[in-house]
């Protein structure tokens, strides 16, 4: 186990490595200099060119370059705005926030809802089973800026439940606005975990050891509980996990369609308006969020199911 | 960590090739097969020009010669969602394309020699899943700047690792068969042992893994063109025409992004369904755990 837990851990340091340095090398991918791709093509003042030379160290070699800008990064310095003059880092903070609460928000629901659904279906056989296979089999297929539509075009416009644009002030406020966009970001996932738990509940519900339980006369409850559900836990686990992980990309679609405050629809914003370093800084903050979770669901579930090969991935 | 689901349906194996499809996979053939047709013939079967806007007709009603209606521009809709039909199949075929060559290539070359260029292909690949393709071609159209190819590229870059690792495990099981070793004995080559005999046998796998790609890729690329960071206005395309509809929706005139995503939900689960049904019984990778739509097992 410890030597698995390394192992990872170097495949983790390695990833983050590389992954930074891919988003690094874009400024010197871009046509034309780094300068003119730092700046978005503006022109700027002799003053402001001295300090982003000096602050990307662009007069010192590649390799100088990279290096100096990671270790900033890792002390949380990764530049500054062109359009805003700010610093990134804090241009980042303010907005982690709503990315943050949005993905929780849409994790519980998938976790909550689907694994409801499932479990409802694989144990009342019958019309309930049949319309959450036949409504999961159309949910799971409608991508997260289609359900964003979709539930602006009911919720908010017509039925005028809930907002449809904007964060909101305050707690309860901020939860309300932030509900409709979670749903659509967890639209389709919750489908795919309800599927998966019906599929994976009823298997086990079905195998010799509830069979046996449920014939020595332990109540059903508990056996569901305790035998079936939890056997079902490993796979369902880690599919929602695998999830979250990719929500952190699909986060920007929503918070696009919703006008959401958060560190996707920025990056949305700071591509087309070619802000470098926010694009930089915000790909930087998202791919390390996302191989963090993965890695930590991979550990999981290595953790969580003994059989698991701990040599490493088939 | 990979999930193989493969092993739960191979017990329901033994029907032919051409029972593979079944009603439903013929089905979505058809869809497919008709989007097809609808987006070449297009321009035929209306006379409105997709680009041509008349303001007063504004999120018009359907009207004589415009079926559909009329978009917030006052451009005729059933015009625009036919020419963005063109670039919402033409995108993805590209992507899916592009990265199933440069995938197999690698994965059979990797599989093929072995040693230590296999453990560093490995190795490259899984530092490549670390990278979600919206981002990578998010990070691309800032360096790039906006527009389609810059999309497609990045997209087909970040698919690559799924192929790879796919074909590259089905190449070395069948490396080991001994009509491969037969024809290395005999003194064949080994690129024409690949080209002639490895690739074909492969066949089945990569066309049921491209199928299912495809679906992957038209959602992703409409979600870059939904940021405005793919197909460029005022070109139509549906991923573009989802967002830009967007203010429709808020008015009250839902039209735009409602038909534009329907198409596209339409024709991803076409694609989807088609692919399941190719890859029954057969190995497949997949970007976004969630769509998979069979049982699942941790393995």
């Amino acid at each position: 186990m410890v030597a698995y837990l390394i192992r990872r851990a170097i495949m983790l340091v390695a990833t983050l490595l590389v992954s930074s340095f891919v988003v690094f090398a874009g400024l010197w991918a871009a046509p034309g200099n780094p300068l003119a791709t730092l700046s978005g093509g503006r022109s700027l003042p002799p003053e402001a060119v001295a300090v982003l030379v000096e602050r990307y160290r662009l007069d010192d070699p590649f390799f100088v370059q990279y290096a100096n800008w990671v270790a900033n990064a890792v002390r949380g310095d990764l530049g500054m705005s062109i359009t805003l003059r700010q610093d990134v880092s804090d241009l980042i903070a303010s907005r982690a926030g709503t990315t943050l609460s949005l993905i929780v928000y849409a994790a519980l629901i998938v976790l909550v809802v689907g694994v409801a659904f499932g479990l409802l279906a694989a144990l009342r056989p019958g019309f309930f089973d049949s319309m959450v296979v036949v409504g999961t089999a159309m949910v799971v297929a409608v991508p997260p800026f289609v359900a964003a539509i979709v539930l602006i075009g009911v919720f908010a416009v017509t039925l005028r439940w809930l907002p449809a644009l904007g964060n909101g002030t305050g707690f309860w406020d901020g939860i309300r606005h932030l509900t409709l966009p979670a749903f659509a970001l967890a639209a389709s996932a919750t489908a795919a975990v309800a599927r998966v738990t019906r599929t994976s509940v009823r298997e086990q519900m079905g195998r010799e050891h509830v069979q046996t339980a449920v014939s020595r006369g332990i109540p059903y409850a508990t056996v569901v509980r305790r035998h079936a559900l939890r056997n079902a836990a490993v796979p369902i686990a880690t599919l929602a996990g695998m999830t979250v992980a990719s929500m952190i990309a699909l986060s920007a679609v929503v918070e696009r369609a919703f006008g959401l405050n958060g560190l996707g629809a920025y990056l949305v914003t700071s591509a087309l308006s070619k802000d470098f370093s926010v694009v930089q800084g915000i790909a930087l903050v998202l791919v390390t969020a996302f191989v963090l979770v993965n890695t930590l669901v991979d550990v999981g579930a290595a953790m969580l199911d003994p059989r698991i090969k701990l040599g490493g991935r088939s | 960590m990979t999930v193989v689901s493969a092993t739960l349906r191979a017990g329901r194996g033994g029907r032919g090739e051409r029972g593979r499809l079944g009603a439903l996979g013929m089905a979505a053939a058809g869809v497919i097969v008709l989007a097809v047709v609808l987006a070449a013939v297009g321009p035929i079967l209306t006379t409105a020009d997709p680009n041509a806007s008349d303001i007063t007709h504004a999120y018009g009603a359907p009207a004589a010669g415009h079926p559909l209606g009329f978009d917030g521009q006052g451009r005729d809709l059933l015009s625009r969602l036919l020419t963005g039909a063109r670039t919402s199949l033409l995108g993805p075929l590209w992507i899916v394309t592009l990265s199933m060559a440069a995938g197999i290539a690698v994965a059979i070359t990797a599989a093929w020699v072995g040693g230590w260029l296999d453990s560093v292909v490995s190795a490259v690949l899984e530092v490549m899943f670390a990278f979600p393709g919206v981002l990578l071609a998010m990070l691309v159209a800032a360096v790039f700047g906006p527009g389609l190819n810059a999309a497609v590229l990045a997209l087909a870059v970040a698919y690559i690792p799924y192929i790879a690792r796919l074909v590259r495990s089905a190449a070395l099981a069948e490396r080991r068969k001994p009509y491969i070793q037969a024809l290395e004995v005999q003194g064949a080559s080994a690129l024409s042992i690949c080209v002639r005999h490895l690739v074909p046998n492969l066949l089945p796998i990569i066309a049921a893994q491209a199928t299912l790609f495809f679906s992957y890729a038209m959602v992703d690329l409409a979600i870059v063109s939904f940021f405005g960071l793919g197909v460029q206005p005022p070109d139509a395309d549906w991923g573009t025409m989802v967002g830009g509809g967007q203010s429709g929706v808020l008015q009250g005139y839902p039209a735009e992004s409602l038909l534009a995503g329907g198409c596209i939900v339409v024709l991803v689960v076409a694609f989807n369904l088609l692919g399941e049904r190719l890859s029954e019984g057969r190995p497949t990778s997949r970007p976004w755990p969630w769509r998979r739509t069979r049982a699942v097992g941790a393995a």
